[in-house]
């Protein structure tokens, strides 16, 4: 069974890794705070399988809460600071989707 | 009991696969969004929910509280990742995001 949970980890780990090409290649910032969000709520699943496969999962399963609360609460911040930038799109900095602001 | 954590563990992993071909293959952010929030959450559930099984292979007090411990984590994702979800989906709307449309340009 050990074999097993190993086996799920790496698959895990190998698709994270995948989801990290969209948190690098992101077009706007806002793809990026997406990609870092279900990287961080699989590390949380991950960390719980990590105790599992030491025999440890009292220790582990702390650490995963507080990564979960961590993970919440960098998301809510980092969305609620580019809550109003006019200039996310990718077409460059600067660039006024409405001419009434000018 | 191993059969019912190996079925509930292959059934996340598959939901974590859909969710990751979502996220890179869509063309838009709102259905990028879509693909992420909802499937992220199911998987994170359904493999956590294989992990309080496998944790009552023998039932003494130290097994229960990590399993209680296990589903906290399981309740406090089920209600912060639609809180997340919902607040980038907001962030995205205000900062007038385009949404994806079959002929971009040249209609409008």
């Amino acid at each position: 069974m050990d074999s097993f949970f190993i086996g799920i980890g790496v698959a895990l780990c190998f698709l994270m890794l995948l989801t990290l090409h969209r948190a690098i290649h992101g077009p706007t910032a806002i793809d990026r705070i997406m990609g870092v969000n279900v990287i961080g709520t699989k590390t949380t699943v991950l960390l719980v399988i990590i105790g599992t496969i030491y025999h440890r999962v009292d220790m582990f399963v702390d650490i995963a809460l507080a990564y979960a609360l961590l993970n919440f609460i960098v998301t809510i911040a980092a969305s609620r600071y580019f809550q109003h930038h006019k200039n996310l799109n990718p077409n460059g900095y600067g660039y006024r989707f409405r001419a009434e602001d000018d | 009991m191993d059969i019912i954590v190996i079925i509930f563990t292959l059934t996340g992993l598959i939901f974590f696969f859909a969710t990751t071909v979502g996220l890179l293959r869509f063309p838009d952010f709102y259905s990028r969004m879509h693909a992420a929030g909802k499937g992220d959450t199911l998987s994170s559930l359904i493999m956590l929910l294989a992990l309080v099984f496998y944790n009552f292979h023998e039932f003494n007090l130290a097994n229960l509280l990590v399993a209680l411990k296990i589903l906290l984590i399981g309740i406090f994702i089920f209600m912060a990742s639609p809180t997340a979800t919902h607040a980038i989906i907001d962030a995205g709307y205000e900062s007038d995001i385009k949404p994806w449309t079959k002929k971009p340009e040249e209609e409008s």
